[in-house]
C-alpha cells in the first residue's frame, strides 16, 4: 500500500467537468480542481488559541482583529472564527466579531469559516456575512431531520458546508464508517435539499496516530485512503481537517510534529485533501525533513511497521525542536545593511532605523556618506515606487518621517566631522590636525606661506580680484593647508577650492598627484574647481564668473538636486498641500526652504535672493491668493529673476495660471496640480539638458489655455444688473411659512466637547487632501489605493482618539439668529424685532450669466422676505473653529521629524472644523431656529446636503466675496468672543475654521454666482461704500472678461 | 401567452427607463403627493415617488405607456422604496402593502393593453426591489464599526412583505435591483425564498448590483466576481448590473459576469455620470452607442435604462437591440463550452 500511494499514478485526480467550489469574502476565492491545497487560517478559535479567548473576554477586539490580520498576511486563504467557550456568549462574540472584521477590508477579503457546534451561533454568523461562507459543521449525529433543516437553510443563506463523518452512532473511526458516513450524507444533501454537490466539504475525522495504542495505528491512513474514495465517489465534493490532531501525541516537540504534519498533508493531498486547518508555522518544508525523521515519521502515519511508534518515539528524544513560529516577521532583518534601510524607508519603518543608520556610519569614511549614499539609495527606490504608481503620497510622507529621523541621528556626526575642514580662524584649534604628524605640519605652514610670498602671475592676479571679500562679499583665502595639501585658494563657508595650475603643475608626476589630491579633497567634501594659468591671464571675466556660479550653487552634500523656496502667499493660512509637496521634494534630495505661511512678498523676494533659490513655489488656498501670486509674478519680472515659479493650492488652476499670472512672467511658470507631479516638474525644470524645451512646451500650452479661455469668454452673454434683478428667484412670499426663530440673539460655545462632532466627520475630503482617490468608505476597499487608504484611516483614527482623549484641541463656536430683511439685493439684519435700526448689512451678489428661459439669476437676498412684504424674516450667520492648538502641535511634530502627523493633525482639524459646521447647523435647524425639530438625517445625507435650509459661506461660489466675513466678525463679535481672527486676505486664523450664513427658507439653495458684470462690481462698490478699485480686487476672480 | 422565461431565449428584452427623472417633470407639490387620501397626513411626504401609484395613478400609468410605446418590454413597478425600513422616512410603514400592490396592478393595466394589441410581443412586469436606505454589513458609525444600523433579519421581514404584495398584483417577475450591499441583497433572496416555499410557487428573478466606483467594487466592498459568487446560491432568471455609472463604465463589469457566469445577464446603467448639477446629459445616441458596445460583445439578455434615462433612451436602445441576438447562455462550467 505505502507504494502506492507514493506512486504519483494513484494521486486523486478529478475528472473532467467537475465543478469547483466557490467562496467570497470582498474577493473571490475559487477552488478549481486543480487548485493547491486551501490553508485556513485557526488562530481566530477560542477553541484552539488561549490568546484569543482571553483577548474576547477582555472584548480587546483590536488586538483580536491584529490575529486576524496576521493571518491573512501570513497567506491564510479563509479564517476559521469559533467563538465556542463556555465564559462568552458565543453568538453576539460571533455577530460582533464578524461585524467588526467587515470593517477591515485587508481581513475581510477572505471567505470566512462560521464554526461553531451551536446552530444559533452559525445562524447568526451566516446572517451578518455578505460574501460566501463556509459553515463548520452539520452532521448526521442528531438525525436526518435536522441535518435536513439546517442543509436547507444554509444553502438559502448562501453558504457552503463541511459535514463532519458523525452520524447517529457516533463518530466515524475506521475506513468503512468514514465511507459509510460519507455516502448517505452526500445523497440526502443532493437528492433530498438539492445542495450544491461542490458546496460540500467533508471533514473525516483526523485522529491521532503514535498513541501506543493497536486501534490508533491506521488512523492516519484510514483517513487518507477514505478521503481518497470521497473524492472518486462523491462528485464535486472536498475534502477537509484539522491536521494538527494527527501528532496529538508528540505535544511539546514540534521538530516532530512538524514532520509528521507535512508528511500526513503531504499524502492526504495526493489522496485528494483540498482543504485543511493548519499552522502554516507549524509545518516542515517535506524536502527538507532529514531522512532518517522523515523514514520513521512515514512508517507511523502509513502504519508501515509493527514497531513504528516505538521507533519514532525513540529517535524523537534525539531530535532538538526548532519551532519557526515568529511572531513577527523579520526575515527582512537578516539581509544586507542597505537592503534593511531601504526596507524601512519603503515601508516607513522607523523602529530600526537608528540601529541601521549607526552601524552604516560605523562602516562608512565619513558620516555624511550615509545620507548620501545610504538613505539616499532607499529614498530613489521610494522616488521610484512612488513615479510608478506603486506607492502612495501618506506612504510617502511615512518615508519622510524615517529618512529625517535618521538624518536627524546623524546631524551631530556630520557637524562633529565637518569642523576640522571649516577651520574658522586657524588650524590649530582643530582635531583633524592634531592627528596630523606635527613636522609634516610645521613643514606645510612653511611652505605656504613661502607660496603666498612667491604667487606665479596669474595668482597674483586672481588674488588681486578675491581678496578682502571683493566678490559678491565671499571671504576668500590663499595657499591654505587642508590636509596634506595646500589650496591655492579656499572659500571656507562654500567649502570651494580654486586651483590654478601653473606650468610646473603640467609635469605627469604632478598631475597624478594633482588627481589624487582632488579625489581626497572631495571625499573631504570640498568641490575643487581649477583654471589654467593661460585662463586667469586672457579671460578674466569667465574665471569670474565660473567662480561666482560655483560660489552660489548649492553646497554638496545637503540637498544637491536643488534649492526651493515654498511659502503660502500672504493674507493666507492653509499650508498643507504646501507641506506635503515640500516633503516629497525633500524626499527627492531637493533642499527645502519653507518660510511658512502668510509670507509677505518681500520675504519671498528677499529669501529667494541670499539664498540663491532654484525655483520658487506659492501655495495658496482662498480666492485672494491668486492676486498675491499674480503681484508676485509681476514683482519677479521687475527684478530680473529668471528661476521658474510654481503655482500650486485649491484655487489655482492651468486656467488662472496660464491666463493670469504666466503673461507676466517671461520665465517659466508652471501649476503643478498635485504633490506627485511635483516631483517631475522640478526635476524638468532642473534638467540642463531639456529645461528649454520643457519650459517653452509649457509657454506654448498656456498660450493655447489662454487664447482658448478668452475666445470662449467672448461667447458669453450677461444680463443688466436690472434685468438680473426682475428675473430673480421668485418665492412666493403669501404662502410661504417663515419658521419664528425660538431663540434670537447670539450664542457663544467655548471649548466644546470635541467627542460630538465625531459623527459628523465627512471623511471623503480627508483623503483627497492625501491624494487618495474615491469616496469613503468605499476607499477603503478600493483597489488601487484601499490598503493605503485603510492604514491611513487607521492612523487618522488615532490621532483622532489621541486628541480626544487629551484634548489637545478646542473647538469655539459662535452664531447668531437676528430680524432681518432685504432690501434690493441687500440683507439688512436689524437691531431688534422693531426692525427700525439696521445693525448691518449683507451685501449679496447676483448671477448675470444669461440662462435659458424661466432660469432665475439668484442673489442669496432671494431667500429672504424683502421689507416691502412686510413680512417678518430672519438670517443667521456663524463662526466655528477646531483649530486653537494646531499649529502647536503640528510644530511639536515637526520638532520631532514627524512631518507625517503634522500634516494629519491639520487635516483632522480641518475635517473637525467642518463637522462642528455640520453640528452647529443642525443644532441651529433643530433646536435654537427649530424649523425642523422632527429631522433625523444620517451623516450621509448630512454630507449629501439633503435638509432643509443652507450655509454657505463666504468665499465660496455662492457668495465669493470675501468681505463680507467683515460684516459677520462686525456682527457676531467673532474675534472678541471665539478668538478667531481675519487675515489681510481675510482668511481665517486658525485656518480650522468655518463661517457663513443660515438661511432657513425652505426654497433655500446652493448656487455658484458665476461671472459678473462690472455693473454690479460698481453697483456693489457703492453699496459697500468701498472703492472700485478695491471691489474690484476682491472680486476679480468673478469680474466677466 | 408565452412567458418571460421562454421570451428571454428568443430576442433581448429592452427593460424601461428612469422612473424618477419621468415623475420630475410632471412637478407634483405637496398636495399632489397627498392626494385624497392622504390629504391630511401628518408630515411632509413631497418626494415619495411610490406613493403616488396610490395617488397619482393616472401620471405612473402615462409613464409606464410611454417606455412600452418606446419598445419596452419589461416595465419596472414604481416600487423602488416601498418597504417598511426606506419607508419610514416619510413615516408611511403602514402602507406599504398597499402601495407594493397597487403599483403592480397598475403596471398590470397598462401592460394587459399593450399585450393585447400585439400578442406576438408580450411586455413583462417587474417588481422592483431597491436596496432600502441601510446597509447590512456596513457601520454608519465610524466610532463603532461593530454597529449596525439594520439586521438581516429586518431585512428580510420587510422584503417579504413587499414580496408578497408585488406577487398578489401580479408581476412577472422580481427585480432585485441597485444591490450596493450584499447582504441586503442576500436577505431580499431569502425572503424570496421563503415565500416561494410557502405558496409552492416559482417565479423568476432578477438581481442587479451597483459598482460604485471606478475600481470596480460595490459600495461594500465586493468585486465583481465576488458578489456574483455571494448570490449564486439562488436560481436567477438574469444578473446584472445598474445604476451608479454609465453605460460604458459599466463594460468590464459586465465581461466579468460573462465570464465567469452561466447566467443570462441584464444591465441598466445611468445615462452616463451626473454633472456638476446632479443631472444626467446623456442623449439617447450617445448611451444607445455606448450600449452597441455590449451588444457587439454579446454581453446582454436585458438592456434597460436607470438614472436619468427616458423613453428616448429606451426608444434608442430598443431600436438597437432589435439587430442584435441575445448572448446564449453558457454550458456548465468546467464542460469544454467552445466560448
Amino acid at each position: 500500500m505505502q507504494d502506492d500511494i507514493k506512486n504519483n499514478k494513484n494521486n486523486f485526480v478529478p475528472p473532467l467537468g467537475a465543478r469547483g467550489l466557490k467562496l467570497s469574502g470582498l474577493e473571490p476565492l475559487v477552488i478549481t480542481p486543480e487548485s493547491n491545497f486551501i490553508n485556513v487560517g485557526e488562530r481566530t478559535n477560542v477553541a484552539g488559541s488561549r490568546k484569543f479567548l482571553r483577548l474576547i473576554k477582555d472584548e480587546k477586539f483590536d488586538e483580536a482583529l491584529a490575529i486576524a490580520r496576521h493571518q491573512v498576511d501570513g497567506g491564510a486563504q479563509i479564517i476559521d472564527i469559533n467563538m465556542d467557550d463556555g465564559l462568552l456568549d458565543g453568538k453576539e462574540s460571533m455577530v460582533r466579531f464578524m461585524n467588526l472584521i467587515a470593517a477591515e477590508p485587508d481581513i475581510a477579503r477572505v471567505p470566512i469559516m462560521i464554526d461553531s457546534s451551536k446552530w444559533e451561533i452559525i445562524e447568526a454568523g451566516l446572517q451578518v456575512a455578505q460574501g460566501k461562507c463556509v459553515v463548520n459543521s452539520i452532521s448526521l449525529k442528531e438525525g436526518e431531520e435536522q441535518f435536513i433543516y439546517h442543509a436547507t437553510l444554509i444553502k438559502r443563506y448562501g453558504a457552503a458546508v463541511i459535514v463532519m463523518a458523525f452520524d447517529e452512532v457516533g463518530q466515524a473511526d475506521n475506513y468503512e464508517r468514514r465511507i459509510e458516513i460519507a455516502k448517505r450524507s452526500y445523497k440526502i444533501l443532493v437528492d433530498i435539499v438539492h445542495f450544491p454537490s461542490e458546496d460540500i466539504i467533508f471533514d473525516l475525522n483526523i485522529f491521532p496516530v503514535a498513541t501506543g495504542m493497536d486501534e490508533h495505528k491506521r488512523n492516519a491512513i484510514d483517513f487518507i485512503e477514505a478521503t481518497r474514495w470521497v473524492r472518486e465517489n462523491l462528485p464535486n465534493v472536498s475534502v477537509s481537517g484539522g491536521v494538527s490532531n494527527v501528532s496529538f501525541s508528540f505535544r511539546g516537540n514540534d521538530a516532530v510534529r512538524e514532520a509528521m504534519h507535512s508528511v500526513f498533508l503531504y499524502h492526504a493531498i495526493k489522496a485528494g485533501m483540498n482543504i485543511g486547518i493548519v499552522n502554516p508555522a507549524l509545518l516542515e518544508v517535506y524536502d527538507e525533513i532529514p531522512k532518517d525523521l522523515l523514514e520513521r515519521v512515514e512508517d507511523v502515519i502509513l502504519n508501515r511497521r509493527d514497531d513504528a511508534t516505538e521507533r519514532l518515539l525513540d529517535f524523537a528524544e534525539s531530535v532538538i525542536s526548532t519551532s519557526k513560529e515568529r511572531k513577527i516577521d523579520l526575515s527582512w532583518r537578516e539581509k544586507p545593511l542597505q537592503d534593511k534601510i531601504t526596507h524601512s524607508l519603503v515601508k516607513g519603518l522607523d523602529e530600526f532605523i537608528v540601529e541601521d543608520v549607526e552601524e552604516a556610519r560605523k562602516q562608512a569614511k565619513k558620516p555624511i556618506e550615509v545620507i548620501e549614499q545610504n538613505l539616499m539609495i532607499g529614498m530613489n527606490v521610494v522616488g521610484d515606487l512612488f513615479g510608478s504608481g506603486k506607492m502612495f503620497l501618506p506612504q510617502v510622507v511615512k518615508s519622510a518621517r524615517v529618512m529625517k529621523r535618521a538624518v536627524a541621528y546623524l546631524l551631530p556626526f556630520i557637524d562633529a566631522a565637518k569642523s576640522p575642514l571649516t577651520p574658522k580662524g586657524g588650524i590649530k584649534t582643530t582635531q583633524h590636525w592634531e592627528t596630523a604628524d606635527p613636522l609634516n605640519y610645521g613643514l606645510l605652514k612653511e611652505f605656504a606661506f613661502k607660496m603666498r610670498n612667491e604667487p606665479t602671475d596669474a595668482e597674483r592676479i586672481l588674488w588681486g580680484v578675491l581678496s578682502g571679500k571683493k566678490l559678491d562679499g565671499y571671504k576668500i583665502r590663499r595657499q591654505h593647508i587642508i590636509g596634506n595639501y595646500i589650496a591655492d585658494f579656499i572659500c571656507l563657508k562654500t567649502n570651494l577650492i580654486i586651483e590654478i595650475d601653473g606650468l610646473i603643475h603640467q609635469l605627469p608626476e604632478n598631475k597624478d598627484k594633482d588627481e589624487v589630491r582632488q579625489k581626497w579633497l572631495e571625499d573631504e567634501g570640498f568641490k575643487v574647481i581649477r583654471f589654467t594659468n593661460k585662463e586667469v591671464l586672457l579671460n578674466l571675466d569667465f574665471v569670474l564668473s565660473e567662480i561666482t556660479k560655483a560660489l552660489k550653487a548649492s553646497p554638496s552634500g545637503t540637498g544637491g538636486a536643488g534649492k526651493i523656496l515654498l511659502a503660502t502667499v500672504k493674507g493666507d493660512v492653509h499650508d498643507i498641500g504646501k507641506n506635503i509637496v515640500g516633503v516629497v521634494l525633500a524626499c527627492n534630495n531637493y533642499e527645502i526652504i519653507d518660510l511658512g505661511v502668510m509670507v509677505s512678498p518681500q520675504k519671498i523676494i528677499e529669501t529667494a535672493k541670499a539664498e540663491n533659490v532654484d525655483i520658487i513655489g506659492l501655495s495658496g488656498l482662498i480666492t485672494p491668493s491668486l492676486d498675491e501670486m499674480v503681484y508676485l509674478a509681476k514683482e519677479m519680472a521687475r527684478q530680473n529673476f529668471e528661476v521658474p515659479l510654481l503655482i500650486g493650492g485649491a484655487t489655482t488652476s492651468k486656467a488662472h495660471t496660464a491666463v493670469k499670472i504666466d503673461p507676466q512672467y517671461k520665465n517659466a511658470v508652471v501649476h503643478v496640480h498635485d504633490a506627485s507631479r511635483a516631483v517631475t516638474v522640478v526635476g524638468d525644470l532642473l534638467n540642463n539638458k531639456i529645461n528649454k524645451k520643457y519650459i517653452g512646451d509649457i509657454k506654448a500650452d498656456y498660450v493655447k489655455v489662454r487664447d482658448g479661455y478668452l475666445n470662449r469668454s467672448k461667447q458669453k452673454e450677461y444680463l443688466s444688473l436690472a434685468d438680473a434683478r426682475k428675473n430673480k428667484f421668485k418665492i412666493d412670499w403669501k404662502n410661504t411659512n417663515i419658521p419664528t426663530p425660538k431663540y434670537i440673539g447670539t450664542q457663544v460655545f467655548e471649548d466644546f466637547d470635541l467627542t460630538k462632532l465625531v459623527d459628523y466627520i465627512d471623511w471623503s475630503p480627508f483623503f483627497r487632501t492625501w491624494e487618495l482617490a474615491g469616496k469613503y468608505p468605499a476607499i477603503l476597499t478600493d483597489e488601487v489605493v484601499g490598503e493605503e487608504a485603510t492604514n491611513l484611516f487607521s492612523d487618522a483614527k488615532l490621532l483622532l482618539a489621541k486628541i480626544l482623549d487629551e484634548n489637545l484641541l478646542t473647538a469655539k463656536a459662535v452664531f447668531g439668529i437676528f430680524p432681518a430683511n432685504t432690501v434690493e439685493d441687500d440683507i439688512e439684519v436689524y437691531v431688534d424685532s422693531t426692525r427700525s435700526e439696521v445693525n448691518v448689512k449683507f451685501v449679496t451678489l447676483r448671477q448675470q450669466l444669461k440662462k435659458k428661459e424661466g432660469i432665475p439669476s439668484i442673489a442669496l437676498s432671494d431667500f429672504i422676505a424683502p421689507k416691502e412684504t412686510g413680512i417678518k424674516d430672519y438670517v443667521g450667520a456663524f463662526c466655528v473653529s477646531t483649530g486653537f492648538g494646531t499649529a502647536e502641535l503640528a510644530s511639536e511634530y515637526e520638532k520631532d521629524h514627524d512631518d507625517y502627523n503634522s500634516i494629519m493633525i491639520k487635516a483632522l482639524a480641518d475635517r473637525l472644523a467642518e463637522a462642528f459646521a455640520e453640528y452647529l447647523h443642525k443644532k441651529v435647524r433643530t433646536e435654537y431656529w427649530g424649523y425642523t425639530s422632527k429631522e433625523k438625517l444620517s451623516n450621509e445625507e448630512l454630507i449629501k446636503e439633503s435638509y432643509k435650509g443652507i450655509r454657505p459661506a463666504p468665499g465660496y461660489p455662492a457668495c465669493p466675496d470675501h468681505t463680507e466675513k467683515l460684516t459677520i466678525w462686525k456682527l457676531l463679535s467673532v474675534k472678541e468672543t471665539i478668538g478667531v481672527e481675519l487675515t489681510d486676505s481675510l482668511a481665517m486664523w486658525p485656518a480650522a475654521s468655518v463661517s457663513g450664513y443660515y438661511f432657513a427658507n425652505e426654497h433655500a439653495k446652493y448656487f455658484g454666482l458665476g461671472k459678473i458684470t462690472e455693473e454690479q462690481v460698481k453697483d456693489f462698490s457703492i453699496r459697500k461704500k468701498m472703492v472700485l478699485a478695491e471691489a474690484k480686487k476682491w472680486l476679480m476672480p468673478n469680474l466677466a472678461e | 401567452m408565452s412567458s418571460i422565461q421562454e421570451e428571454i431565449k428568443k430576442r433581448i428584452l429592452v427593460l424601461d427607463g428612469a422612473m424618477g427623472t419621468m415623475i420630475q417633470q410632471y412637478k407634483f407639490s405637496e398636495e399632489d403627493y397627498r392626494g385624497t387620501q392622504f390629504k391630511d397626513f401628518h408630515i411632509s411626504v413631497k418626494g415619495n415617488n411610490d406613493m403616488l401609484s396610490i395617488t397619482q395613478p393616472d401620471s405612473i400609468k402615462e409613464i409606464h405607456r410611454k417606455y412600452l410605446e418606446a419598445g419596452a418590454d419589461i416595465i419596472e413597478t414604481n416600487t423602488f422604496s416601498s418597504t417598511t425600513i426606506a419607508m419610514a422616512d416619510y413615516e408611511m410603514e403602514q402602507y406599504v402593502y398597499e402601495i407594493n400592490y397597487q403599483s403592480a396592478k397598475i403596471a398590470k393595466e397598462v401592460v394587459e393593453e399593450f399585450t393585447k394589441l400585439n400578442p406576438s410581443k408580450p411586455r413583462f412586469i417587474a417588481g422592483s426591489i431597491g436596496p432600502t436606505n441601510r446597509t447590512a454589513s456596513m457601520s454608519p458609525d465610524v466610532n463603532d464599526p461593530g454597529f449596525r444600523a439594520v439586521t438581516f433579519n429586518d431585512l428580510r421581514i420587510a422584503y417579504k412583505q413587499q414580496v408578497e404584495a408585488l406577487i398578489d398584483g401580479g408581476v412577472d417577475v422580481l427585480l432585485v435591483e441597485t444591490v450596493f450591499d450584499t447582504l441586503n441583497a442576500k436577505a431580499a433572496l431569502f425572503a424570496i425564498e421563503e415565500v416561494k416555499d410557502e405558496r409552492n410557487i416559482a417565479i423568476p428573478i432578477m438581481l442587479s448590483g451597483t459598482i460604485t466606483d471606478a475600481s470596480g467594487r460595490t459600495l461594500s466592498g465586493q468585486t465583481a466576481e465576488a458578489f456574483l459568487i455571494s448570490v449564486s446560491h439562488i436560481p436567477l432568471l438574469t444578473i446584472g448590473f445598474n445604476c451608479a455609472l454609465g453605460a460604458s463604465q459599466l463594460t468590464p463589469h459586465l465581461e466579468v459576469l460573462a465570464q465567469k457566469s452561466d447566467l443570462r445577464i441584464s444591465a441598466h446603467p445611468n445615462a452616463g455620470l451626473p454633472n456638476a448639477f446632479g443631472e444626467y446629459d446623456e442623449t439617447p445616441q450617445q448611451m444607445a452607442s455606448q450600449i452597441k458596445e455590449y451588444l457587439d460583445k454579446n454581453l446582454i439578455n436585458i438592456i434597460g435604462g436607470c438614472c436619468g434615462t427616458t423613453p428616448a433612451h429606451i426608444k434608442a436602445i430598443a431600436d438597437l437591440v432589435k439587430n442584435y441576438k441575445p448572448r446564449s447562455p453558457l454550458a456548465p462550467e468546467g464542460e469544454f463550452n467552445g466560448v
